[in-house]
């Protein structure tokens, strides 16, 4: 009798634990508290974050604050609110790139212990990259994923179908395919469209597309060996026959794109290939859920997903020159063709205000705990207008959340398995995640870049600049420091 | 009569009660002014650096300036050199020309002081500096910098917006039907948000979806995209700066023009003068103070121009469209804040000289005229 009892306490006991422990926040743990939280304008990113803060509110009392700016404010507004003590803002969602530069000064809390404890956020679910390398810095996780980032390569099934051109599988496959789509009318509406989409307006998401054409070139055996720097000497990798190549290569699709290319944000360019306007496009994993919504797109299951495209050169490093692909050089080729899809931004992540309240920082991490949730999280990946593609393994494996959004089992087969394609590649190229790497993309190379498209400069003067640019600032930063850094961020030794 | 050291709380309040009453608008100024101008003195001779524990400011001299002026910075700021064309030199030597001519009348006017010929040489120099920079950049395989485009917004958006607003109120203060209608429309814009105005004419210069677009491609620009040519990007923006200050100019000149007596246009009148005779004889000297003044508030607000080119353009194509505070907004926005202050100071320096030079050259020469 007594020992029924005491199975019966125990089993209470354990449920009341295990149940304490899969969830983290209760009803009115967070009574009183208020969490401003800081992201980008959006309305992707923002849009899930405020549809649920209110029932996190009533889940926990914490009433949570979503403020929004202008992405290219996001990373310097952050810091200095918290850098300079102003700490009027609790946590951001922001790309984990720009961890080491908040990490460093110590403004991110670290996370790993609230973490380990949490069993509701599922961390075996989230798939290793972002687990492993977006959430943590120097071994300790600051961040939360919410959004799993890749650039992926996006066609128009239909349009090749009746081009009788496979999915492209290199840049230049990928130029075929937009010169023989340009011009022809895609959407039915007795306009000509346009061959190839691709953003290239300068201060905002645009810098990351360059390195899609560089990666395969410069990159070829495996992660470590990374593409922005030589790992003996910080060198830059940008002023080579490779990084010529990627630059004419990109120029060349601004001839089969919209006229105003190169003023075209993100938004507008998936805008764009949804209403049926572009044969190419390439993007995060976007535009696979966005072609699904049914009262704005006009590609609903017209769209295939795959890998960037690949190079069948290489760049050899001791001569600058550009050699071709073979089983030594490229040892993850396929069919002759490197690929090095592009982990870009590594998804957007919250990270706590390390100076703030105490309770408040708990009340951060239950929010973010639960937006990364799979009851939450698998359900926001589908719909496009949030701005999350997926990044747990659950997301990848039930179809069920996908088809119930509108799209075919057949097209959400393709689109996650573009995206894994990309996550399990061994060759894939890490975000550069050294001190200042905002100088070094978002001012130097972005700057370089948009300058060459708007003809103002010539190839070797791109490269003379970025090459110029990333030294001063490599100078300026230290160049040793800079390039333990960087040895650190891809695992090279 | 009281004597020495016995003086009251009452006197002494008497005798100091101006300097008091002042006391808090330059506690004030000091506080939101100086000091940040100070502090920004200090950023754009130093470097900021994140660092364990916050952040460190390292004090590096001219460091900032040269990479403006000399090194990896100088296409941005004052932009790619070429050499310079005919055009280049003639525009070289008619401001040496100019220069030496308003020397020479300086010199035989009989007042030269040592503050004047100081001011003058400063001035003289930077119009001679400027003019030299733009005759090096403008031109196949040139570039102008941030610094050219700023002047090319003042300049030639001052130009337009003055010609407009001016030509604007003289008519709307004729006696025409409806010019109370028409002066509340001219003024609208100047009553919207400068980003709200950004946004509108980012709709409105919009040649694929926005309402000139029928006409453009009627036009036969349908191929042509404003938006990736500099100079077609540049005038784009001066018309946006324009569209929402010419309002300014017209209400400003509108009250001249309704201010100035009847009697002496009502004697012209009578003499039978013609209205060119009227407008350029009586009309615009009485006007004259006014628009130099008006002028010059405009001067000093379109040096600070960055709303219209980060909203329409980000500043592209490339650097084409980028003025000097949106330059240094973005050199802040990337935590590099001892460039961002150089940018800022270099703004500071050449806005002061040339608002000060054309309150010298023209509006004083204005007001003394109608005195």
């Amino acid at each position: 009798m007594v020992s029924s009892r005491f199975a019966r306490r125990a089993f209470f006991a354990c449920t009341a634990l295990t149940l304490a422990q899969l969830a983290p926040a209760s009803a009115g743990e967070f009574d009183g508290v208020t969490v401003n939280v800081m992201t980008f304008t959006g309305p992707q990113i923002a849009e899930p974050m405020q549809r649920r803060a209110p029932d996190f509110e009533k889940l926990t009392g914490a009433k949570v604050n979503v403020i929004t700016v202008p992405f290219s404010d996001l990373y310097q507004k952050l810091l200095t609110d918290w850098s300079s003590g102003t700490n009027s803002i609790d946590a951001g969602v922001f790309a984990p790139q720009w961890m080491v530069d908040y990490v460093t000064p110590g403004l991110l809390e670290d996370l790993s212990d609230r973490v380990t404890k949490d069993a509701a956020i599922k961390q075996d679910d989230i798939a290793p990259f972002f687990r492993e390398f977006s959430q943590k810095f120097n071994g300790k996780t600051y961040m939360l994923t919410l959004d799993g980032d890749f650039h992926m390569a996006y066609y128009r099934t239909d349009v090749a179908k009746e081009l009788g051109l496979s999915a492209p599988k290199t840049w230049d496959d990928y130029l075929a395919f937009a010169a023989a789509a340009n011009g022809k009318d895609m959407n039915g509406d007795g306009k000509p469209d346009f061959g190839s989409c691709i953003s290239k307006k300068r201060n905002a998401q645009a810098y990351w597309f360059i390195y899609d054409l560089v990666g395969p070139m410069v990159q070829a055996k495996g992660t470590s060996e990374g593409v922005f720097f030589d790992t003996a000497d910080m060198k830059p990798l940008v002023n080579n026959e490779a990084f010529a190549e990627a630059l004419r290569l990109y120029n060349e699709t601004t001839k089969f794109g919209p006229p105003n290319e190169i003023n075209l944000d993100v938004g507008d360019t998936r805008n764009l290939f949804i209403s049926g306007q572009c044969a190419l496009s390439i993007d995060w994993g976007d535009i696979g859920s966005l072609a699904i919504d049914k009262e704005k797109s006009k590609v609903i299951d017209k769209v295939g997903a795959m890998i960037t495209p690949g190079s069948k050169k290489v760049l050899d490093r001791a001569s600058g020159k550009l050699v071709d692909c073979t089983a030594d050089i490229c040892p993850y080729a396929k069919d002759g063709v490197n690929t090095a899809p592009l982990a870009a931004f590594g998804g957007w992540s919250g990270g706590v205000n390390a100076k703030a309240d105490p309770k408040v920082k708990d009340a951060a991490y239950a929010f973010f705990s639960y937006m990364s949730q799979p009851e939450q999280s698998n359900v926001d990946v589908t719909i496009g207008a949030s701005g999350f593609n997926p990044y747990r393994l659950s997301q990848f494996q039930q179809l069920d959340n996908w088809t119930k959004a509108g799209m075919s089992e057949e097209a959400a087969k393709n689109y996650l398995g573009a995206i894994q394609d990309s996550l399990n590649s061994p060759n894939m190229i890490l975000d550069l995640r050294i001190p200042s790497n905002q100088r070094y993309q978002q001012i130097v190379l972005d700057t370089a870049v948009a300058r060459y498209l708007a003809g103002e400069i010539d190839i070797p003067t791109t490269m003379k600049t970025i090459e110029d640019g990333w030294n001063e600032v490599t100078d300026e930063l230290g160049r040793d420091d800079q390039l333990a850094a960087y040895k650190l961020t891809i695992g090279a030794k | 009569m009281r004597e020495h050291g016995s003086e009251t709380v009452s006197d002494w309040l008497d005798r100091h009660s101006g300097r008091l009453f002042v006391m808090p608008a330059v506690l004030l100024i000091l506080a939101f002014s100086i000091f940040p101008l100070v502090i920004s003195v200090w950023l754009a001779l130093s470097r900021f650096k994140l660092a364990a524990g916050g952040y460190e400011v390292r004090f590096v001299w001219f460091l900032n300036f040269r990479k403006l002026l000399l090194g990896s910075e100088q296409y941005h700021f004052l932009g790619t050199f070429i050499p310079k064309s005919l055009i280049g030199w003639a525009a070289i030597a008619i401001t040496l020309v100019l220069i030496v001519r308003a020397v020479l009348s300086y010199v035989r006017s009989g007042k030269v002081s040592v503050l004047g010929s100081i001011g003058r040489a400063i001035s003289y120099a930077l119009f001679g500096a400027l003019v030299w920079m733009l005759a090096s950049t403008i031109g196949h395989g040139g570039q102008l910098g941030s610094l050219g485009t700023t002047l090319f917004y003042v300049g030639c958006g001052l130009a337009v917006q003055f010609t407009i607003g001016t030509a604007l109120a003289w008519l709307c203060a004729q006696k025409i039907r409806g010019r109370s209608f028409f002066r509340v429309v001219f003024f609208i814009p100047l009553m919207v948000t400068p980003v709200g105005i950004a946004y509108t004419f980012r709709m409105l210069a919009d040649m694929t979806v926005g309402p000139f677009a029928p006409l453009w491609q009627m036009l036969g620009f349908g191929n042509f995209e404003w938006a990736t040519n500099q100079w077609s990007a540049r005038l784009i923006i001066m018309l946006g700066e324009s569209w929402q200050w010419i309002p300014f100019i017209f209400i400003v000149m509108l009250a001249a023009f309704e201010s100035q007596p009847r009697d002496e246009v009502e004697a012209a009148e009578l003499d039978g003068a013609s209205a060119f005779q009227i407008f350029r004889d009586i009309t615009w000297p009485s006007v004259a103070p006014v628009a130099a003044t008006v002028a010059l508030i405009r001067l000093i607000e379109a040096f600070k121009i960055v709303d219209l080119p980060n909203v329409l353009t980000s500043g592209g194509p490339g650097i084409s469209t980028e003025s000097l505070t949106l330059h240094s907004f973005m050199q802040w926005r990337a935590l590099d804040l001892g460039a961002s202050a150089a940018i800022a100071y270099s703004l500071l320096f050449v806005s002061t000289i040339v608002c000060v030079s054309f309150f010298n050259f023209v509006v004083e020469p204005a007001r003394r005229a109608r005195q």
